[in-house]
């Protein structure tokens, strides 16, 4: 198949960016996304311009490395992260818009790269059980029913790819800071901590420029961990609890 | 100079070796700990768990990874479980049999003393990660669940759906986090080694490159360790991250540390088939799928039918023929072969008859689909991105890929190289999974490096060099830096036609055909004629463009791929020079007339480990004999 493409180019966060046209030809339906963009670079390096940079490593949709908005959705039409996405999806001779991940607490490094490294300072600020090496005991001395297991699961199954930050009007990392969250407020190990986390998290949150949830959804369906916007609701309540506590 | 492998292995009866090592190594007050500072290189479920458990007791330390984040780092994409001899299943398990089996899986070619402490440390990482808040599988009533895993009749892999690694990974980067946090682990993300520095013949700290803006800049520490993973991506094609890389482990081997089997190679049994010739990696299908799924051919050479019009009668479940009482759970080098026996008989499915079925309807039909979709769903959706079928209504198609490299940098009980100063823990060291490594067991061993060995063996060094830390100033470092310089510009000023990439892949091919599940000594010494042909081809016509001082994605190839073709030459030579079979390593010269591996125990009951001796002249092969005191060296039978 061939494919126009509208690709973001900016050389650094100095520089303006612009979209710029390339022709993608003879790509085969069974490649990834980033095989597309992988036989792209190998175009443009044969013609001597400096390949499109961009971010990607595991290619099997687990490191949550890969970005990019295509055609405005983050992770574009996939139903996991970008490198999951196949050609298969997109028709013979259309046009794809390929940008970075846009948020002010993501700034750009190049092309389509850009620094997530706000969700680290988060995460450093709370989202952790302190326990110290060789201090456990027996790991079935602590018994978790299976559903809180799997609530828990379910939250800690977040990527952090920052696809919900990209998607909302907001750019609100609430889904990212309510996955960590319900993850360890659904275990009996992350109670002790419970209150402190949540407050120092969103803390964070707001200190790094990420805005607030005001329920456009938008996270939820551009996930590619299928992390459930309930767990938002988990956040505000732990939050509300923890601040009315903390107050007192 | 001469190079000496004292593994260091403590005397004594096996089961008391590492009780009576943690009392005789060096302690370190909690108020000079500060004085010390370490370097980790990597940040995957070793460099994670070692970072922040050396910054939990005091030292400080610096880390680094060349992704954007710790948690990115591949350990995050094992699927399947981690082992522990915990027997909550009272199924007969014990710290011997995971010892055994361990030992056994790797056809005999592990150090006892270092498997059996992996053995007894298992049962307390599973604690540990517990505490951590990692969520493993329960039963109802809420105790811990476990799976059965290739090259075990025990059910002692926990699992986390199947994302353990994930799981396990971000634990271990919570843990980091939490040291972060404190101000005991400094964290540099997007930043590469390029050089270990040397001063007085000790690790002393690194050189590195900012990926973002170029920056080359050197650390000083009082060691360094280094946690970087494995070579598989010398094949081009395999089932590790893009960026996974031999450079770290293959310049300090270029520095003096010995390179222990480089050819043992882990091929996957379970991998889904290439499709094309854009295919920029190949992707797993956890192992633990074998628990339920049948793996299957066409009797018929040939036999172009759908598989659901294949009766039973004209279907061959040869693992399960061959090895009747391990059957689709036989271990993973003797699967992969299989494969590849069933396949060079023209019986492959799929695009080339390179495949095989992977069958769930026997499994779907007794626990339902909905069970198995709980067991496995995430991979059944994987695959179904990929290839576009649904499994639960026709089999899975797979084929072995590169998946995991047993070989790697030379380090003795105290996982130190021959380098002082240079640690190596997780899968860039060579030391517990001898020629194969079983499932479930490379999680096992990178946190029983980082959380539970490294704490305990670091004092016996670090102890006696107190105040011996040199600063960046020393001419030591400013060498090295300059070398690093050297390269770049190296790189920049080839200016060539021909893409980085395409060499890779070029050296991939080559690689698979020639080093890949069968070897032999005809396709070795061919390759070893090819590769410096290739190789002086990058050298002087490779596309490197841009400059030094910015994100440059083909100059960070550039210096992946350069290494990649010195060290594939390496390991043809290892394969070549060691004649026999064993694990992962098949030369075809060396077979049973069943088409077994077979090893040569007098010969080569050994670890070789390669010393470098400078461009353009062969490196040196030293043996550390491998002693048997408390399993028999018998043929590796799972029939």
């Amino acid at each position: 198949m061939n494919l126009h493409l509208k690709v973001w180019r900016q050389r650094n966060s100095e520089t303006k960016g612009r979209l710029v046209d390339y022709e993608a030809r003879n790509i085969p339906e069974d490649c990834s996304f980033l095989e597309m963009l992988d036989l792209v670079n190998q175009d443009l390096l044969s013609r001597g311009d400096e390949p499109i940079a961009f971010d990607h490593d595991c290619r099997e949709g687990i490191c949550g490395m890969c970005s990019l908005t295509i055609n405005g959705v983050p992770h574009g039409p996939s139903e996991t992260t970008t490198c999951q996405l196949y050609m298969r999806k997109f028709k013979d001779g259309e046009t794809i818009y390929i940008e970075p991940f846009r948020a002010g607490a993501f700034p750009l490094l190049r092309d389509l790269a850009v620094n997530r490294s706000a969700f680290d300072r988060i995460q450093q600020a709370g989202g952790f059980v302190s326990a110290h090496v060789g201090a456990a005991q027996d790991g079935n001395a602590i018994l978790v029913p299976k559903t809180d297991a799997d609530r828990a699961m379910e939250a800690a199954a977040c990527i952090g790819c920052g696809a919900c930050v990209a998607a909302c009007p907001n750019a609100s990392a609430m889904l990212f800071v309510g996955a960590k969250v319900t993850h360890l407020a659904s275990l009996p190990q992350g109670q002790p901590e419970r209150e402190r986390r949540v407050l120092a998290m969103v803390k964070r949150m707001d200190e790094e420029g990420f805005g607030n949830c005001s329920n456009y959804l938008e996270c939820e369906a551009v996930c590619p961990a299928e992390i459930p916007a309930t767990v938002i609701g988990q956040l505000n309540r732990d939050y509300s609890v923890a601040l009315v506590k903390d107050t007192l | 100079m001469s190079l000496k492998l004292d593994s260091k292995i403590p005397s004594g009866p096996l089961e008391q070796k590492w009780e009576r090592h943690k009392f005789e190594s060096k302690l370190i007050n909690p108020a000079n700990k500060r004085k010390f500072e370490v370097i980790v290189v990597g940040t995957g479920l070793a460099g994670a768990s070692a970072a922040a458990t050396l910054g939990e007791l005091g030292y400080k330390v610096t880390a680094f990874c060349f992704q954007d984040s710790p948690r990115r780092a591949h350990s995050i994409a094992a699927q399947g479980g981690i082992n522990a001899a915990k027997n909550y299943q009272n199924d007969g398990d014990s710290v011997h049999r995971l010892f055994y089996d361990t030992i056994k899986g790797g056809d005999f070619r592990a150090r006892e003393a270092n498997v059996h402490r992996l053995a007894e440390v298992s049962v307390s990482i599973i604690d540990h990660c517990v505490a951590l808040g990692v969520p493993f599988a329960r039963e109802y009533g809420g105790l811990l669940d476990n799976r059965s895993f290739g090259g075990a009749q025990v059910s002692r892999t926990f699992y986390a759906r199947g994302q353990t690694g994930q799981q396990l990974l971000l634990g271990a980067y919570s843990a980091l986090n939490r040291q972060i946090a404190a101000g005991s682990v400094q964290m540099h993300s997007r930043m590469e080694m390029l050089d270990v520095v040397l001063v007085d013949g000790h690790a002393k700290g690194i050189v590195t490159r900012n990926l973002v803006t170029g920056e080359i800049k050197s650390w000083a520490a009082d060691c360094v360790i280094m946690a970087t993973g494995g070579y598989g991506n010398v094949f081009y094609l395999s089932t590790n991250a893009k960026g996974s890389n031999v450079t770290a482990t293959f310049r300090a081997y270029r520095r003096g540390a010995a390179f222990a089997n480089p050819c043992y190679t882990q091929i996957h049994p379970t991998c889904i088939p290439v499709a094309g010739d854009h295919q920029s990696k190949l992707t797993l299908m956890s192992e633990s799928l074998r628990n339920d799924a049948r793996v299957w051919v066409p009797k018929n050479k040939g036999d172009s039918r759908p598989p659901s019009q294949i009766p039973d009668s004209e279907r061959d479940y040869y693992l399960e023929r061959k090895y009747p009482s391990f059957g689709n759970l036989a271990p993973r080098d003797i699967s992969s072969r299989s494969a590849k026996e069933v396949c060079d008989e023209g019986r492959g499915v799929g695009p080339g008859g390179l495949g095989v079925y992977l069958d769930f309807a026997d499994s779907i039909k007794r626990l339902g689909e909905l069970k198995i979709r709980e067991r496995y769903g995430n991979l059944f959706d994987m695959y179904h991105q990929i290839t576009g079928e649904n499994a639960y209504q026709m089999p899975m198609r797979i084929f072995p890929a590169v998946h995991y490299t047993m070989g790697g940098l030379w380090v003795d009980y105290n996982l130190m190289s021959n380098i002082p100063g240079l640690f190596v823990l997780g899968e860039a060291n060579f030391s517990d999974h001898g020629a194969n490594r079983l499932g479930a067991s490379a999680l096992m061993q990178g946190l029983a490096d980082g959380y539970f060995v490294i704490p305990y063996t670091i004092g016996n060094y670090l102890a006696p060099e107190n105040g011996k830390r040199p600063t960046t100033d020393h001419p030591a470092f400013k060498q090295t830096e300059a070398d690093v310089r050297a390269q770049i510009n190296r790189f920049l000023a080839i200016k060539g036609k021909r893409s980085v990439e395409s060499f890779h892949r070029e050296l991939g091919l080559l690689m698979w055909d020639h080093c890949g599940m069968a070897r032999s000594e005809k396709s070795l010494t061919r390759a070893l004629n090819r590769i410096p042909a290739l190789r002086q081809e990058f050298w002087e016509n490779a596309n490197i463009p841009g400059d030094n001082e910015s994100l440059n994605v083909s100059l960070e190839q550039a210096g992946r791929v350069a290494d990649f073709l010195d060290f594939g030459e390496l390991m043809c030579l290892d394969a070549l020079k060691r004649n026999e079979s064993c694990g992962g390593h098949f030369r075809e010269e060396y077979q049973t007339p069943e088409g077994e591996a077979q090893r040569d125990d007098e010969h080569f009951a050994h670890v070789a480990a390669w010393e470098y001796q400078g461009e353009n002249t062969a490196p040196v092969r030293h043996v550390e004999p491998l002693i048997y005191e408390n399993v028999k060296l018998a043929t590796r039978s799972y029939k």
